[in-house]
C-alpha cells in the first residue's frame, strides 16, 4: 500500500470531478467548523486570567443562579457547546440524506446522551403527531392488525441497552486515513437504552402464517424506508421502540415508533416504522441491493449482510484530543460486537507488535457498547496507539491489511479494522494506517 | 304492564339480540380468536392496507399495480419531474446521484453503481420511485407516470429499447444486467486474525497511509 497516499489523492479528485461544488463547500466547513470542532483554548484562558480561582472566590458564588423554572427541559452547560453531532458536507448531495457523527471523542462511560446520537436519513426528519401514527402489520398473517401508540404502549414492555452502527461507519478510509478526527473515522455508532414491545409479541397478536420467512418494516418518512428482515430475527429479539434513554424517542431518532434490531447493521432499524408486512421471500429493495451491499474485488456484491462484526476505537487520546505534555493518562476507548458480548480488548502502543489487556467496565452487556481504560505514562516518545477487540464467538477484531485481502477496498460497508492513532512528539495525534 | 306481557316481550328482545350477535360473532371471534391482547389494536381494513401497500417485489414484481407507460411519454415526465438533479440522461447534475452508465467498472479502482451497472431487479426501480421519489415530492406520481419514467430510465440504460412500453405483467420480464451479480447470504467471519500478544510483528510497523493530516476534508481542520 505504497501508493496509497495518491491512491487517497486520486480518489477525492475523482469525487471533485464528479461534485464540482465541493470545494466551495469545504471552504465554508472549514472556516465555520474550525473554531468549533476543536475546543479547549477558551477555558485556558479564562483559568490563566485566574480571577475565579484560589484563593479569590469565584464569581458563580457571589450571585444566585437561575431557579427551577429557568430550564423546563434541561441542556448541557454552556462550556460544552463544542460536543455536537457533525458532519461531513461533501459526502452528500443533500443534507435530508445525508449522515453526522457522534463525538464519540467527547464521551465517557458507555450511554450516548440522545440528542448526541449520530443520524442517518433518506428524506429528512418527519414531524409525526403521534395521535396520528399507526403501525399496520399484514401479508402472511393470520389476522391484520393495526395498532396505535397507545395500544403498543400498553403491551407488556421490555428495555436493553444496546448499540446502533451504520454500516457505513470507518467507510471513508477502506484506501488509506481520509478523516484528521475520530468524531468522523467512527462516529457512526450510539449506545442508548430502548424500550419497547418484543416484536415477537406483536406478531404472535397477528398469527404468523405458515411460510412466512422474512418482513418487510416500512418507515413514515418521506423516504418510506424499506428493509427486508429475516422472520428468525424478528422473533428473536427485535424490539419495537417508543422510548429511548426513559424518554419518548428523539423524532431523529424515530420518534414515535422505531424498530430496534439489536447488533444489525444500522439501516434495518427501521425508523418512524408504520408497517411491517410478512412474506415468503426478501423484497430486494433499493437499499438493500444499490446500497447496504458490499462490493468484493471480482464484482460481485453480498447481500444481507447484516451482523456489525467486532470493533473498538480509542478515543482517548484521539486527533480531536491530543495529549497536553508527558506524564499520566487513562487510554480509554470503546468496543461493540454485534454477534455479543465483548470477550477482551486488548491495547497496543507500539504499532501491535506487544498487546497489553485493558480493563473492561461493567456490566459487559452483549450487543452493547463496552467501556475499556488502561493507564498509560507517556514518556513524550512517538508511540502507534491501537485496540483489538475480541467477542465471545471466539472473534478477533482484524488489521486493515487482512480485511483489504479479503474485501479489496470497494465494499463501503463493514469496515471494523484495528485502527492506529500516531502520537506524535508534541503530543498532536494523527490519524494514520500501518502495515 | 301485567308480568305475563312483560316476560314475552323480554324474551323477544334477548331473541333479537342473540341473534344479531350470532350474525357478528364469526368476524369478531375469528379477529380475536389466538389473541392474548385482544383488546390492543384492532382488525385492519382492507381499505387500510390497499392505502399503505405500496411495495414491490424486486425479483418477481409482486405487488406492482395495474398501469402502464412508454419511454417515449417517460422522456417528457423525466424531464420534468428528475432532471434537475439525474440530469437529461440521468448524468447526475452536480453532485446529485448519476443513474446510468458505470458497465464494467464493478471491478475497477472507482466503481460507478448506477441503475444500469449494479442495480439486479427491474421492479425495484418501480418501488423505488414510486416511494422516494422525485426526492421532494414523493409518492406523488400515478402508476401509469411511474411505468413511463422507468421505462425511460431503463431505455437511457440501454435496457430496453426507446420504443419499450412496461406494465406489471412486462416490467418483471427485464432483465438487469447486473441480475446475477449479488451473493444473498453472509459469509463472515470471514477474516481470521490472531490474538497474539508478545513479539506479534516479524518486522517494525510502517506508515502506509498518513494522508488525513494534509488532505484538508475533515470538517473543523483545514488543511496543513
Ligand atoms: C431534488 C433532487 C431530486 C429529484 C428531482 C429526483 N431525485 Fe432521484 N435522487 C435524489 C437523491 C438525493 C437520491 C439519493 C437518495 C438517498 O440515497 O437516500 C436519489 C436517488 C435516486 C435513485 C437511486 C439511485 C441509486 O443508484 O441508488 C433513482 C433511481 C432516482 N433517484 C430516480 C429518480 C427519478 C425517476 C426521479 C423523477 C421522478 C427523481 N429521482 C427525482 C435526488 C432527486
Amino acid at each position: 500500500m505504497n501508493e496509497d497516499r495518491s491512491e487517497v489523492a486520486r480518489r477525492v479528485a475523482a469525487m471533485e470531478r464528479l461534485r464540482p461544488s465541493r470545494r466551495g463547500f469545504m471552504k465554508v466547513a472549514a472556516a465555520g467548523g474550525a473554531v468549533a470542532a476543536f475546543g479547549g483554548p477558551d477555558i485556558k484562558r479564562a483559568l490563566a486570567a485566574g480571577e475565579n480561582l484560589p484563593p479569590n472566590v469565584p464569581e458563580w458564588m457571589k450571585t444566585l443562579g437561575p431557579g427551577v423554572t429557568a430550564s423546563p427541559y434541561g441542556a448541557p452547560s454552556k462550556y460544552e457547546k463544542e460536543v455536537v453531532r457533525r458532519n461531513v458536507g461533501w459526502l452528500t448531495a443533500s443534507e435530508e440524506s445525508s449522515i453526522n457523527f457522534t463525538p464519540i471523542h467527547m464521551l465517557e462511560g458507555i450511554i450516548t446522551p440522545s440528542g448526541l446520537c449520530f443520524e442517518r436519513h433518506h428524506g429528512g426528519v418527519p414531524e409525526i403527531d403521534p395521535a396520528q401514527h399507526r403501525l399496520v402489520i399484514h401479508g402472511m398473517v393470520a389476522r391484520p392488525l393495526i395498532f396505535t401508540m397507545d395500544d403498543i404502549v400498553r403491551f407488556p414492555s421490555v428495555s436493553r441497552i444496546m448499540f446502533l452502527e451504520c454500516p457505513a461507519n470507518g467507510g471513508m478510509e477502506w484506501r488509506g486515513a481520509q478523516m484528521a478526527g475520530c468524531q468522523f473515522t467512527h462516529g457512526m455508532v450510539h449506545c442508548c437504552e430502548w424500550t419497547g414491545v418484543k416484536l415477537s409479541t406483536l406478531l404472535a397478536e397477528a398469527g404468523v402464517a405458515k411460510g412466512a420467512k422474512w418482513l418487510l418494516a416500512e418507515g413514515a418518512d418521506a423516504a418510506a424506508m424499506t428493509r427486508s428482515i429475516p422472520l428468525d430475527k424478528a422473533l428473536d429479539d427485535v424490539i419495537v421502540a417508543y422510548a429511548q434513554n426513559g424518554e419518548r424517542i428523539r423524532p431523529e431518532q424515530g420518534y414515535p415508533l422505531r424498530l430496534m434490531v439489536p447488533g444489525w447493521e444500522g439501516n434495518v432499524n427501521v425508523k418512524w416504522v408504520r408497517r411491517i408486512k410478512l412474506g415468503d421471500k426478501p423484497w430486494h429493495h433499493r437499499e438493500e441491493t444499490s446500497k447496504y451491499t458490499d462490493l468484493m474485488p471480482d464484482g460481485t456484491a453480498r447481500q444481507f449482510t447484516f451482523v456489525q462484526e467486532a470493533n473498538s476505537v480509542v478515543t482517548f487520546p484521539c486527533p480531536e484530543r491530543p495529549l497536553d505534555g508527558k506524564g499520566t493518562y487513562e487510554i480509554r476507548g470503546i468496543a461493540w460486537s454485534g454477534r455479543g458480548k465483548i470477550k477482551r480488548v486488548d491495547v497496543s502502543l507500539d504499532g501491535g507488535d506487544n498487546w497489553r489487556s485493558a480493563q473492561l467496565q461493567e456490566p459487559v452487556l452483549s450487543k452493547a457498547l463496552v467501556r475499556f481504560r488502561l493507564p498509560w505514562k507517556w514518556e513524550g516518545g512517538p508511540a502507534l496507539v491501537q485496540s483489538r477487540a475480541l467477542d465471545e464467538t471466539g472473534y478477533v477484531q482484524p488489521t486493515i491489511e487482512q480485511l483489504r485481502k479479503v474485501r479489496g477496498v470497494n465494499s463501503i460497508y463493514h469496515k471494523n479494522a484495528i485502527h492506529t492513532w500516531r502520537v506524535n512528539p508534541n503530543g498532536k495525534i494523527d490519524n494514520v494506517q500501518i502495515a | 304492564m301485567s308480568r305475563s306481557l312483560e316476560r314475552p316481550a323480554l324474551a323477544f328482545v334477548a331473541l333479537a339480540l342473540a341473534a344479531l350477535a350470532l350474525l357478528a360473532a364469526p368476524a369478531a371471534a375469528q379477529q380475536k380468536q389466538g389473541r392474548k391482547f385482544p383488546e390492543l389494536g384492532r382488525a385492519a381494513t382492507a381499505a387500510e392496507i390497499k392505502g399503505w401497500d405500496i411495495d414491490v417485489r424486486g425479483d418477481d414484481g409482486k405487488g406492482l399495480p395495474k398501469g402502464k407507460g412508454s419511454a417515449k411519454d417517460g422522456e417528457e415526465l423525466y424531464a420534468q419531474h428528475c432532471a434537475a438533479c439525474h440530469g437529461v440522461f440521468g448524468e447526475g447534475e452536480g453532485r446529485w446521484p448519476e443513474i446510468i452508465g458505470g458497465k464494467g467498472t464493478l471491478t475497477s479502482a472507482d466503481p460507478r453503481k448506477t441503475v444500469g451497472s449494479y442495480w439486479p431487479y427491474a421492479p425495484t426501480l418501480f418501488d423505488y420511485v414510486r416511494r422516494a421519489m422525485p426526492f421532494t415530492m414523493p409518492n406523488s406520481l400515478t402508476a401509469d407516470e411511474t411505468y413511463a419514467i422507468v421505462a425511460y430510465v431503463l431505455s437511457i440504460n440501454d435496457i430496453v429499447p426507446d420504443t419499450a412500453v412496461l406494465d406489471e405483467t412486462s416490467l418483471p420480464k427485464v432483465r438487469m444486467p447486473n441480475r446475477d451479480g449479488f451473493l444473498v447470504g453472509d459469509p463472515r467471519p470471514d477474516v481470521k486474525a490472531e490474538p497474539c500478544m508478545t513479539k506479534c510483528r516479524s518486522e517494525a510497523p510502517r506508515v502506509t497511509s498518513d494522508l488525513a493530516q494534509r488532505l484538508g476534508v475533515t470538517p473543523g481542520r483545514p488543511s496543513e
